[in-house]
């Protein structure tokens, strides 16, 4: 069935994977393809943005239409803010993996969400380095053997801890393996004005799947806790608005309205996380990390704050298509200033 | 040559000769951060409000306050620029530096200093003249807060009245260095006005030394190579600045923000040059070769660290083919070595920057009008040629003051090079039934490009630093690899056809040629004329970009020796010219002299004279 633009599923899907069979990233790939299907994105305006790694090499994996821009080791953040600062109406989807977010691009990574650049990051987290065959990364489990290298002595960077403390406003956590939760927050990240950070436990089937390892599919399976039960409520959907709550009290729903009108509702379950506390967002990742929890879910939104295109004070119209005569000040400006420097 | 000045200047102190007028330099020693800028600034716009050609280095410490600074200014009735190993006059506000400061003056050279010290006069050979600094400040009545730093002005009222500037000149100075603001201006001026007129009452001059009044910089404009390297950059229509700052080239930047309002949008009131200051180097060549790749005209400045942090980047940017301006205001390396000491060591860094086989273009602006000049021209050449531009500039030509003409408009209009946009891809499309981001539809080795954001099913394309194709797809197949390299290869050589050409004054009947680029350049031109004076005639050219193109090599192959003048320590042009001109080069001699400081023609000029007047044996 087309969808609002004429195009069907297909249309956005990209060249095959080249990756391990039944690898985490591959079926985050078809919830990218399925979300901007769902969504409608305009291909043209997107752009897919990765570092280097397992999981940088996806965005060749989905929307074929777009262009793509794989940089160097780590380095991303600062290419997307350079594009997006560019060209303020591009849309950027971006894939990074743990060694490139949590190791390498860690500094970019913080950066990044602190000037709130406009843009949805992925990050497919399995905890390992897998095209040099199998390291230690630095959101691998503390106590954890692998293979070669042995027993892992330090203790787990939590990306999204990093993220809220470096000033994220919108923090989610998911599992490849839950696809539906997956789709329904990559939808709420692509319509949220600020960086959205989604960290995606992704399990590496080749080099870290093994049933004690936290990012393995057994594990995931078994030990996931989903926060919440979600419902993404497009723009312009209609529907009785008044009936949903605004004040959040315990065993309602939350509905949390992004940036374009459209809402995603939570339904809390077990532990009872309301998103909007920075405060809770902090304390239940402490604890989890503490009770080795696996929680999955929308950790923390914030009302968007001025994104870095607004910091910057920058026009309208994107600068990459300003007209000539607003690029280069007059002859007559230039010879006043000459004047004053005489 | 020293000899030779010191005995002139010695027979003019013992009265026998004529006064000095308009051709000697005077060092100010002071402590850094003690405001004496303000008066260094106020004494040169002084000598330029009277006409006089002059010349300012200013030698400063890597430090916030306290340690020395020296800062001299060279006033020559011929025009001459270039930085004078001697100064004959010393004003010794710095009691850690002053007893080298006067050991280094010349016989007949001329020491001022504060009374106070209580000094004594030991060298018999110069002239000394002592300045109650601090009664002086203290009877003007200044806000205590002032005190410090307006103490500065009682120098600046002694040499005024010591060497013939007139207070009304200096009133004026005053009221450009503080941008027309009255109060300050006049603050300053009251001291000023009180030292000179202490001079006046208790002074009596011995010395020879005096400026007079010429007309030879009317219609001029006093600038650093920074500032103009910013305005050049925001008439070259950059769009994006991302940056990290670090020393010399922080004040690029700043001068964008100075001056970025030349820009503003005038309908909305919003900007239209974003500038992001960045965590590191690496993020600020990250963030511009992500606005160059989405369409902007984006620019860094940095210095050889940062330099080294961007290697990786650059060479993504070069082989993904993404415009991007970076500016190399270098500084003495390698390492952290003396980040505010001047040096041309980053040249065959940049040529080949980043791991495999890559060639860069580099910009080498040798005055503040080509700092302008190339800083509206990088873009073109970055969008035209899809690749990271270079300029490097350094030290002494970015961050010192330096008189000019005005800068010229630029002649061309912007050139956003092979884009295509929706329109334009449609009928490339029609024309040639396909579109490849990396195929070389031109034989110019200068593939078409899309921007992302072109609303067209076709314009998307992968952009990577691996392996790839000419339709821009990974690639591991050895003949695409050679096959891409080649046509970069190719584009290159269409790049020296683009790039700024050399300067050369070339007569057959000379057999010595000389070969600089960039801040040497005045020291050459005075070089020559020594050398002339003394019967050496020479040829010269000055190279404005690299690659070479091939009137550099025949220019090599035409003399009988050729020297290669620059200011590193290891010859670094000297060794891309010997690395690119396959004849034989060996009458090539590099003089290249890296000691920290600014080229001075007496080097030049000495080391010439030497090699030619006593030939080495040929090999």
């Amino acid at each position: 069935m087309p969808n609002a633009l004429g195009l069907e599923r297909t249309d956005y899907k990209g060249a095959p994977s080249t990756l391990c069979p039944g690898c985490g990233h591959d079926s985050i790939s078809n919830q990218i393809i399925s979300m901007a299907y769902d969504m409608s994105l305009p291909m043209h305006r997107v752009i897919k943005l990765s570092g280097i790694g397992c999981s940088s090499k996806t965005p060749a994996y989905f929307m074929g239409r777009s262009h793509a821009f794989n940089a160097v080791h780590g380095r991303m953040p600062s290419i997307a803010t350079g594009a997006t600062t560019a060209n303020r109406d591009l849309i950027a989807i971006a894939v990074s993996g743990d060694g490139d977010t949590g190791s390498i691009g860690f500094g970019q990574f913080k950066h990044l969400v602190r000037r709130n650049v406009p843009m949805v990051y992925i990050i497919e987290n399995n905890g390992v380095y897998g095209l040099t065959k199998g390291q230690f990364s630095a959101t691998s489990d503390e106590g954890q053997r692998l293979k070669y290298y042995g027993l892992n002595e330090l203790p787990s960077i939590d990306l999204c801890l990093e993220a809220i403390i470096g000033g994220a406003t919108f923090v989610a956590r998911s599992f490849s393996g839950d696809a539906k939760q997956v789709q329904t927050l990559l939808k709420a990240a692509v319509s949220h004005r600020g960086t959205a950070i989604i960290d995606i436990i992704s399990p590496c089937v080749t080099f870290n799947n093994a049933p004690d390892s936290n990012k393995s599919y057994p594990y995931g399976k078994e030990h996931e806790i989903p926060l919440h039960e979600y419902d993404f409520i497009p723009a312009g959907y209609v529907q009785p608005y008044e009936e949903i709550t605004a004040d959040y009290e315990e065993g309602q729903t939350i509905d949390v309205e992004m940036h374009d009108g459209s809402r995603i509702r939570l339904k809390k379950l077990d532990k009872g996380h309301d998103p909007r506390s920075r405060h809770q967002a902090i304390t239940i990742l402490e604890q989890a990390q503490r009770e080795q929890l696996f929680l999955t879910g929308l950790l923390y939104y914030e009302e968007p704050r001025q994104v870095l295109g607004e910091t910057l004070q920058l026009t309208d119209t994107p600068l990459t298509d300003l007209p000539k005569e607003k690029l280069r000040p007059s002859k007559d400006t230039l010879d006043k200033l000459m004047q004053s420097f005489m | 040559m020293v000899v030779e000045l010191q005995t002139n200047v010695q027979a003019r102190y013992n009265g026998q000769s004529e006064p000095v007028v308009n051709d000697f330099t005077l060092m100010v020693a002071t402590k850094n951060g003690s405001g004496s800028q303000t008066s260094n600034e106020v004494l040169i716009r002084s000598l330029f409000r009277m006409g006089i050609p002059v010349g300012a280095k200013n030698l400063f410490p890597s430090n916030i306050k306290g340690l020395p600074t020296w800062y001299s200014i060279r006033a020559s009735k011929d025009g001459y620029v270039a930085r004078r190993a001697v100064s004959e006059i010393a004003v010794a506000m710095n009691e850690l530096t002053a007893a080298e400061d006067i050991q280094n003056l010349p016989p007949g050279g001329v020491c001022i200093l504060p009374k106070e010290w209580k000094w004594g006069q030991r060298r018999e050979d110069i002239v000394y003249y002592e300045v109650p600094v601090k009664e002086t400040v203290a009877a003007a009545a200044v806000p205590a807060d002032f005190r410090d730093r307006i103490s500065n002005m009682v120098y600046v009222g002694v040499c005024a009245q010591l060497f013939s500037i007139s207070l009304d000149i200096i009133r004026q100075a005053l009221l450009d260095t503080f941008g027309g603001k009255e109060k300050p201006a006049m603050m300053n001026f009251g001291v000023v006005e009180r030292a000179y007129n202490w001079a006046a009452e208790n002074l009596e001059k011995v010395d020879p030394f005096r400026f007079e009044p010429m007309n030879e910089t009317a219609g001029k404009i006093l600038i650093s190579g920074n500032e103009a390297a910013a305005l050049g950059s925001l008439f070259g229509g950059m769009t994006v600045a991302a940056w990290y700052p670090i020393t010399p080239s922080t004040s690029v930047i700043d001068g964008v923000l100075d001056y970025r309002h030349l820009r503003r949008d005038p309908d909305t009131g919003k900007e239209t040059v974003a500038i992001v200051q960045a965590e590191d180097e690496l993020a600020a060549v990250g963030m511009i070769i992500g606005a160059g790749w989405a369409g902007a005209r984006a620019l860094t400045a940095t210095s050889g660290p940062g330099i080294s942090l961007m290697a990786e980047f650059v060479g993504l940017a070069y082989f993904a083919e993404i415009p991007c301006v970076i500016w190399d205001i270098t500084r003495t390396g390698p390492s952290t070595g003396l980040p505010t000491r001047t040096s041309q060591g980053d040249l065959l860094f940049l040529y080949t920057l980043s791991h495999g086989d890559t060639r860069h273009i580099v910009l080498l602006p040798a005055s503040v009008g080509e700092c302008f000049e190339f800083g509206w021209r990088a873009f073109d050449l970055a969008d035209t040629i899809q690749t990271p531009v270079f300029v490097m500039s350094d030290l002494d030509l970015g961050m010192n003051i330096w008189m000019s003409d005005p800068f010229a408009y630029p002649e061309e209009p912007i050139k956003p090079g092979k884009v295509l946009r929706q329109e334009e891809l449609e009928a490339f499309i029609s024309e040639h039934g396909e579109w490849y981001r990396y195929k070389d539809y031109d034989s110019d080795g200068i593939a078409y490009r899309t921007l992302p954001g072109t609303d067209h099913p076709r314009a998307a394309y992968f952009t990577r630093g691996t392996g790839h194709n000419e339709k821009a797809a990974y690639s591991e197949r050895s003949e695409d690899w050679v096959n891409n390299l080649i046509r970069l290869h190719n584009k290159f050589k269409t790049a020296s056809e683009l790039i700024p050409q050399p300067v050369t004054d070339y007569d057959a009947s000379k057999s010595i040629g000389i070969i600089t680029y960039g801040s040497n350049d005045p020291a050459v031109e005075e070089a020559r004329d020594l050398l002339a004076a003394d019967g050496l005639e020479t040829n010269y050219l000055r190279i404005r970009a690299l690659p070479l193109t091939q009137d550099v090599i025949d220019f090599v192959l035409n003399h009988k020796r050729v020297y290669i003048v620059e200011n590193n320590f290891d010859g670094q042009m000297h060794q891309i010219l010997r690395m690119e001109i396959p004849q034989d080069n060996r009458h090539m001699v590099s003089l290249a002299l890296g000691d920290t400081l600014p080229m001075t023609a007496q080097w030049i000029q000495a080391q010439i004279t030497r090699l030619e007047r006593q030939p080495v044996q040929e090999k």
